[in-house]
């Protein structure tokens, strides 16, 4: 038993070192915003144990110390997640086990996790728990180091998380329906930014998937 | 409680329900083909639009900014087989290089 867990950590830490530094990073650089935008170290800690979520938790903090209101940055921090329904629910099937085992679990589908892991249960949950324990570590890291380190903008993060997304898209369009799919995903997204709360284009692209109601 | 604490609970508890939805309600279920068909699609769906969001949008704007270095280098490089990690790192310094310029 002992064997068989290492064996699928090692494989998750094989299969997601592409994504590690980028979720190292952008945890770091959430410590720094929380950090300037007045969040007690403890606050910003909790927030990347449980959310954990990067675009909702800046979204939220940088809605927040801007002046916004706090249902504000609620809502806007839900709407960004709200991808996570249909995300899960394209997983659920490899999930087992008693409910309380598949609530945790299920904490450790995020982006890069879902996308990599491909429905393998062991690899999502083995990226999913490397990734928590770098996400966790760069926000108190973040925190710690704030003022040092600056504006983390500087560094490009914005664009490496663009980068991460079209790496991971790559890896799911290999058939013409598939492709299909992802145009229309796209299209979706750009034509409802405009006009939706950020996260509910993401959510609405889902219906990309409905190319495939006749097509294998 | 602060504010901070007020928004770092709901969205906590809110995000792990969301995550919740699929593996905890629709666990062990048996699904018809055509919805297993259906939901094998929805990571090039959901994907191709975090891309989209990613790159372009600024708030409720679509924007052309450094960003867009960042995502041409990621596409660049997914066509020269590049690993992963580079192709992640090269997105960060394309930007941050395009951002320095300005």
């Amino acid at each position: 038993m002992r064997r068989v867990k290492h064996t699928s950590i090692n494989r998750a830490a094989r299969v997601g070192i592409p994504v590690f530094p980028g979720a190292f990073a952008i945890g770091i650089s959430f410590g720094v915003l929380a950090r300037t935008e007045h969040f007690s170290s403890v606050a910003a800690l909790v927030m990347s144990a449980t959310t954990f979520a990067g675009s909702s938790q800046i979204a939220a903090v940088t809605l927040l110390g801007g002046g916004g209101t706090v249902a504000a940055a609620i809502v806007a921090a839900l709407l960004l997640n709200s991808r996570y329904a249909p995300i899960g629910i394209s997983v659920a099937r490899a999930f087992q086990g008693r409910l309380p085992k598949r609530f945790v679990e299920a904490q450790l589908v995020v982006d890069e996790s879902w996308a990599l892991g491909n429905g393998d249960r062991s690899l999502i949950l083995g990226i999913g728990a490397i990734l928590w324990v770098l996400w966790v570590g760069g926000t108190a890291i973040g925190l710690a180091l704030g003022s040092v380190i600056g504006d983390p903008s500087r560094y490009g993060i914005d664009g490496a998380f663009a980068a991460l997304f079209v790496a991971l898209l790559a890896t799911q369009v290999g058939t013409r329906t598939r492709r299909t799919v992802a145009f229309l995903g796209a299209a979706i997204a750009a034509v409802l930014t405009p006009f939706t709360p950020a996260g509910v284009p993401i959510v609405v692209a889902t219906a990309a998937v409905l190319v495939g109601w006749r097509r294998p | 409680m602060s504010d901070a604490w007020v928004v770092v609970l709901v969205v906590g508890v809110g995000t792990m329900l969301l995550k919740a939805v699929g593996p905890v309600g629709l666990a062990h279920r048996e699904l018809p083909p055509r919805a297993e068909r259906l939901l094998d699609l929805v990571a090039p769906a959901i994907l191709a639009a975090l891309v989209v969001t990613e790159t372009f949008a600024s708030g409720r704007s679509l924007v052309i900014d450094a960003r867009l270095a960042g995502a041409g280098a990621a596409v660049l490089l997914v066509l020269a087989r590049a690993p992963y990690w580079l192709i992640v790192i090269c997105g960060a310094l394309a930007t941050a290089g395009v951002r320095a310029l300005h």
